[in-house]
């Protein structure tokens, strides 16, 4: 199989010193109050870190085209579910009951008395 | 292919096909390890969706109940979650040597990076029963041993649950997988000492390292979402 593609150590070993500094920055950054941003700076390293594994160590780079869409549409249908989920959540009215308006004894459909 | 098959004696096509594993439906040992790679992405790409169910309830309770989340971040040992997360990337890197030393047909290395890797993975396990263990000491596990009377935030001592619950949810998933790679780790390694991989024949290899690494991404999401944010003091 001459057209698979064998790594050099020397790649291999780079990526796995880039993994463990990656791991030492989120920890250190997780101790300084950021506010809402450390959730971000998490979010990005581990972003980063995944895509080094996938990219080298799984050998994305190194697979046909075809594979190459699988993977992406795997990513793609994830966002749809993270994204379309968590939008329902955060349009929603979920204080619905507490509304002058609304009858809060009987959300149900209107039945005969 | 060709020059693979220079080390090894096979001239007929009934010897490249003993050598490469060629199975029937095949044309080529391309071919075959091609459909093997799309077969296992697949298979990965339905993981990264039943992970990714989880980790989707996981962001929805978190901005219901942010308080109540970052109240239980006190309860996790950030150093064993950090030294998981190293030992899982050594683990990785000793996959991606095995698969190497595989393509290069170096039958020790394959053996010796093989099990380096499944020292590893026992490593994580380890650790991860003492991080359980405390939990269940401390009395932070819902359903069956949950203390919410010594909880440190009494008012979030409900919804915090929901935390631990996706807690034992998401990283005893990902153990069970750990496991399962043991297992196949076991496999390999028996057929490594057996010099069943070479350059010419080297799939189970590179699919169970693709598995292997597929349990180190979700592992690289879960430290950070569940050990790192939150109301660390």
């Amino acid at each position: 199989m001459t057209s698979t593609h064998v790594p050099t150590v020397r790649i291999l070993v780079t990526i796995w010193a880039v993994l463990v500094v990656l791991t030492w920055t989120t920890v250190t950054v997780s101790h300084i109050e950021l506010g809402p941003w450390n959730v971000v700076v998490a979010l990005v390293i581990a972003v980063i870190k995944a895509s080094c594994v996938g990219w080298i160590f799984m050998g994305v780079r190194f697979t046909s085209p075809l594979t190459k869409l699988f993977v992406v549409a795997g990513l793609v249908w994830l966002t749809i579910m993270i994204l379309i989920t968590t939008s329902d959540y955060a349009t929603r009215r979920w204080d619905y009951h507490a509304q002058p308006w609304a009858n809060t004894k009987d959300n149900g459909p209107a039945t005969a008395p | 292919m060709a020059d693979a098959l220079t080390t090894t004696t096979a001239h007929t096509d009934l010897e490249v096909a003993a050598a490469t594993n060629l199975r029937h439906h095949f044309a080529t040992p391309q071919q075959q390890f091609d459909s093997a790679m799309l077969g296992m992405w697949t298979f990965l790409i339905t993981e990264v969706l039943f992970f990714g169910g989880m980790f989707t309830s996981y962001v929805v309770y978190r901005s219901i109940y942010p308080e109540a989340f970052a109240s239980t971040s006190q309860y996790m040992n950030v150093a064993l979650g950090g030294t998981n997360t190293a030992v899982l990337i050594c683990s990785s890197l000793s996959m991606a040597m095995a698969v190497r030393s595989a393509q290069l047909s170096k039958y020790r290395a394959v053996v010796i990076s093989l099990i380096l890797t499944m020292i590893f993975g026992t490593t994580f396990l380890v650790i991860k029963y003492f991080e359980y263990h405390d939990k269940w000491v401390e009395g932070l596990v819902p359903g069956l041993k949950f203390d919410v009377a010594h909880y440190h935030a009494p008012q979030w001592a409900h919804q915090a649950q929901i935390l631990f619950f996706l807690y034992f949810a998401m990283t005893g998933m990902h153990a069970l997988h750990m496991i399962v790679g043991l297992g196949l780790l076991t496999y390999l390694l028996v057929m490594a000492v057996r010099r069943r991989f070479n350059s010419a024949y080297y799939t189970p290899v590179e699919m169970i390292g693709l598995y292997w690494h597929f349990v180190d991404i979700v592992w690289i999401f879960l430290f950070p979402l569940l050990y790192l944010i939150g109301d660390r003091g």
